[in-house]
């Protein structure tokens, strides 16, 4: 399993109802089922599909812009938005839908203003090519960028709260230290809480 | 697993009787090592009620007159399908179900057979289904009857007692209903503007173009396999159905969802019959309820008619629903 989805494993409470957003091949889904969650994927590349089905995990085709009525409200405990929100095309809507659909959700995203980005932009003047955003611009999946403040911002914009923020740095480490996360964050793990 | 039949299949799913040529509609699907894999699952297929291949319908003899039933038989739905149907998967023993299977209408028998009957149905597979047909939908199926009513021939029903038999408006039913499970892009690669026996237009009435030609021979090999009267009511079944919209569906729903019956419920990108918007809701129905529901689109550019073909993405994801094992901490939620 991808090291950043041991993490966000690591924040699913045991027995869960887990709605997993671009479930991947439903590693993350199949290892919560081991701690008795019952979950469902929503996935859209078809090997990845095919590869929830084979592990007998539910799994919808569906698309996080238009699509997510198809859940209901407080359907789920937790949705997971896993290096996800910055794909879509209309991410404050997407997190909404996460605030209808539980009362708690579990999300990784890059920070754009990570140091090596900042410096690939400032020292080359070109959009920066990274371990964490590895496309070249024209043909990434990574269309909606956000830095940590921005995150917090929109989440707080559609009604919900950061209970919890898990910093890492490249290598999927917690970041040692409190200075200038958002220099030296390279993604962020949020729990995300309805707001009082 | 029990496979369902469309509008104008029948029992005969896969196999031969002898002649290799003559296999059975879904032979691509059923068999040893194909999705539903006949070395792991006993699969059986039976003609629908009222249907014309075997089973009581419309033309049967009613024993109160000792003439064909005609219009004097009764509505059908839905229901009664899969009410009749389960009672021939108990008089064959079998208690439960790994599988209720179907494409079309046979779809929506196998989503009314876990909605009534969840606790012997472990997984429906439901593709290229509707749960209520829309107004376009029901436009199609309206003509197709008038087409057969109002054939002289059919005589309100009493065809069977005058030696004649609608033939012409059964077979502009067929050609018309035929249209709709092919796609655009489909016939286009099939015909094109292409004529029939010849390079240059004949110019006249007659059939002219391919697309005609083959038209004209699906509405008339329809007549020797199939009865005017079973096609009114077969095809009347699709236009009540609403198992969504029934006074009782949240409680089936959550029996349903009680009994972790799960669902596959497929489309494809090219019908427009049943377009993905009618799977969609299906899925969102079960969702809703708590159903574990496994839903995608697939890319196929056969219209309608894809269920019935080996679409390698479609078999694919229908072998592996089928073949999954069941999960420790279960799905869905």
């Amino acid at each position: 399993m991808r090291p950043d989805l041991e993490i966000v494993a690591d924040l699913v409470p045991a027995g869960s109802r887990v709605l997993d957003l671009g479930c991947g091949p439903g590693d993350l889904l199949e290892a919560l089922a081991r701690r008795g969650c019952r979950g469902t994927g929503v996935e859209i590349d078809p090997d990845a599909f095919l590869a929830t089905v084979c592990r007998g995990v539910a799994v919808l085709s569906l698309d996080l812009d238009t699509d997510l009525d198809a859940f209901a409200a407080d359907s789920y405990d937790v949705v997971v938005l896993s290096q996800t929100l910055q794909t879509t095309r209309r991410p404050r809507t997407v997190l909404q839908q996460m605030g209808r659909i539980a009362p708690r959700a579990v999300m990784s995203v890059p920070n754009f203003a990570y140091w090596r980005h900042r410096s690939e932009l400032v020292l080359s003047g070109r959009m920066p090519v990274s371990a964490e955003l590895p496309y070249p611009w024209y043909q990434t999946p990574n269309i909606h960028l956000s830095t940590l403040p921005d995150t917090q911002a929109l989440v707080e914009e559609v009604g919900l709260a950061v209970e919890r923020r898990l910093l890492l740095d490249e290598r999927h480490q917690p970041l040692r230290g409190r200075l200038a996360p958002n220099l030296r964050a390279a993604r962020a793990v949020y729990v995300l809480g309805r707001r009082a | 697993m029990v496979v369902c039949h469309a509008l104008t299949g029948d029992a005969h799913a896969a196999g031969h009787h002898g002649d290799e040529g003559r296999r059975g509609w879904w032979d691509n699907i059923i068999g040893p090592g194909r999705p539903l894999d006949t070395d792991r699952f006993y699969v059986v297929c039976a003609n629908l009620l009222g249907g014309c291949q075997g089973s009581t319908g419309p033309s049967s003899t009613d024993p109160a007159t000792g003439r064909p039933y005609g219009l004097s038989f009764p509505l059908l739905s839905v229901a009664d399908f899969v009410a009749t149907h389960r009672r021939l998967v108990r008089h064959l023993g079998i208690e439960r179900l790994h599988a209720v299977v179907g494409g079309s209408l046979g779809g929506m028998q196998a989503l009314s057979w876990a909605l009534t009957a969840p606790d012997e149905v472990e997984t429906a597979v439901v593709v290229a289904a509707s749960s209520r047909l829309s107004a376009q939908n029901i436009a199609f199926s309206a003509v197709a009857r008038e087409a057969i009513m109002r054939d002289p021939d059919f005589a309100d029903g009493t065809y069977l007692e005058t030696g004649r038999s609608p033939d012409t408006g059964l077979a502009v039913a067929r050609m018309m209903a035929h249209i709709t499970y092919l796609s655009e892009a489909a016939m286009t690669a099939k015909f094109g503007r292409r004529f029939q026996g010849s390079d240059t237009p004949r110019f006249g009435f007659g059939v002219d173009f391919q697309v005609e030609s083959y038209l004209r021979h699906q509405g008339e090999s329809f007549l020797s396999r199939f009865d005017a009267l079973s096609y009114l009511y077969l095809s009347r079944a699709l236009d009540y159905y609403d198992p969504f919209g029934e006074p009782d569906a949240h409680a089936r729903l959550a029996r349903m969802a009680a009994a972790g019956t799960r669902a596959l419920v497929l489309s494809f990108d090219s019908d427009w019959r049943f377009d993905t918007s009618h799977s969609l809701r299906i899925a969102r129905r079960l969702e809703h309820a708590g159903v574990p529901v496994t839903f995608r689109e697939v890319a196929s550019d056969f219209g309608h008619d894809s269920f019935l073909l080996p679409v390698p993405e479609y078999h694919a994801i229908v072998a592996a629903f089928l073949g999954a094992p069941a999960l420790a901490g279960g799905q869905g939620r």
